[in-house]
């Protein structure tokens, strides 16, 4: 897969699997898990600082090895992701930002309305950004157009391991979009993965699934092939599906007719 | 002593600059990947030295952490 650039922004990246970094059982499996994973982009969150546990290890265990991808999450209203993205910013001096925007706690669903207004905002304050965003493509329309560098829609809810609940519209978001398509939240196991780089996404955002594995750094590893499986099915080209068989073997020269 | 709201606890302080207020909460203000905003506006590093907090203030100070 080594000729097969992919852009963001401009920057090429050499990995189509994005991993998050929350919810290891620890930080060595954490790091060993993104060493198999082979991601070059990797999320992290910025918080509040607690005044009595201060550390800034993490960033430099993994500043070195990858490109940091700050996000909002948790943010609800649209000028909390601002300056959150603007604290990121100024805290790990990149201007790329994965913008979640929660609509709602239960679900984690995004809120349509304040993502696209903070996403433009940002875009004008000279931004990178990468919307976590519904499956929906008139959202991932309104995003590319107010500049975002790529949709990032979600397979299903973040961290349910559902896997892709509307492969159509995820399919029909790649036929369209503008910008690369990231596929955000929901991936359950690498299968998921593959089938979203087979419906045309450019690559995946994977956490939860790595990190709750029985064996994170194995379930790395399969996200890794996963992701490279599903990229060259959707580069050879899948054969159309039928409603009955058909047969494979050569029709003539039966024995016995 | 000054009253700040530093991140959303009320807390007084003896600190007249930002960098001040972090040497006064244990935090070397030379730390990498700190971000410091003030009633909501990110205040750059390079002018933590000088840059005043003023009593009723809100006070971000923010790290990176793990995250998806």
């Amino acid at each position: 897969m080594t000729n097969d650039p992919f852009l963001i922004a401009g920057t090429p990246l050499k990995s189509r699997l994005f991993i998050g970094t929350a919810g290891y059982p620890n930080q060595q499996i954490m790091l060993d898990s993104l060493e198999a994973s082979g991601a070059e982009l990797v999320t992290m969150s910025i918080r509040r600082i607690s005044l009595d546990t201060y550390s800034g290890s993490l960033v430099d265990l993994l500043g070195d090895r990858c490109r940091l991808l700050p996000n909002t999450s948790g943010c609800v209203t649209a000028r909390d992701a601002i300056l959150t993205a603007e604290l990121a910013r100024e805290a790990l001096a990149t201007n790329w930002v994965k913008l979640e925007l929660i609509g709602d706690r239960e679900t984690l669903y995004p809120d349509v309305e304040q993502l696209v207004h903070a996403a433009d905002e940002l875009v004008r304050k000279g931004f990178v950004v990468l919307p976590y965003c519904n499956d929906d493509p008139v959202a991932c329309q309104k995003l590319a157009d107010v500049g975002c560098a790529a949709v990032m829609p979600l397979g299903s809810l973040i961290g349910s391991g559902r896997g892709i609940a509307n492969p159509a519209a995820i399919e029909l978001i790649c036929t369209r979009s503008p910008v690369p398509v990231v596929l955000d939240a929901g991936i359950g196991t690498a299968s998921d993965a593959a089938l979203a780089m087979e419906l045309g996404c450019d690559a995946v955002l994977v956490n939860t699934a790595i990190s709750k594995a029985h064996n994170p750094i194995a379930m790395a590893a399969a996200m890794k092939a996963g992701v490279e499986g599903g990229r060259l099915a959707r580069i050879a080209g899948r054969i159309p599906k039928r409603s009955m068989a058909e047969p494979s073997s050569p029709q003539l020269g039966l024995v016995g007719t | 002593m000054i009253r700040l709201k530093i991140n959303g606890i009320d807390e007084d302080v003896a600190a007249t600059t930002i960098a001040q207020l972090l040497a006064a909460r244990g935090i070397d203000p030379a730390a990498r990947f700190l971000a410091v905003a003030v009633n909501g506006e990110v205040v750059r590093r390079a002018i933590w030295g000088e840059a005043a907090v003023n009593a009723g203030d809100a006070v971000e100070i923010v790290r990176p952490l793990q995250g998806g």
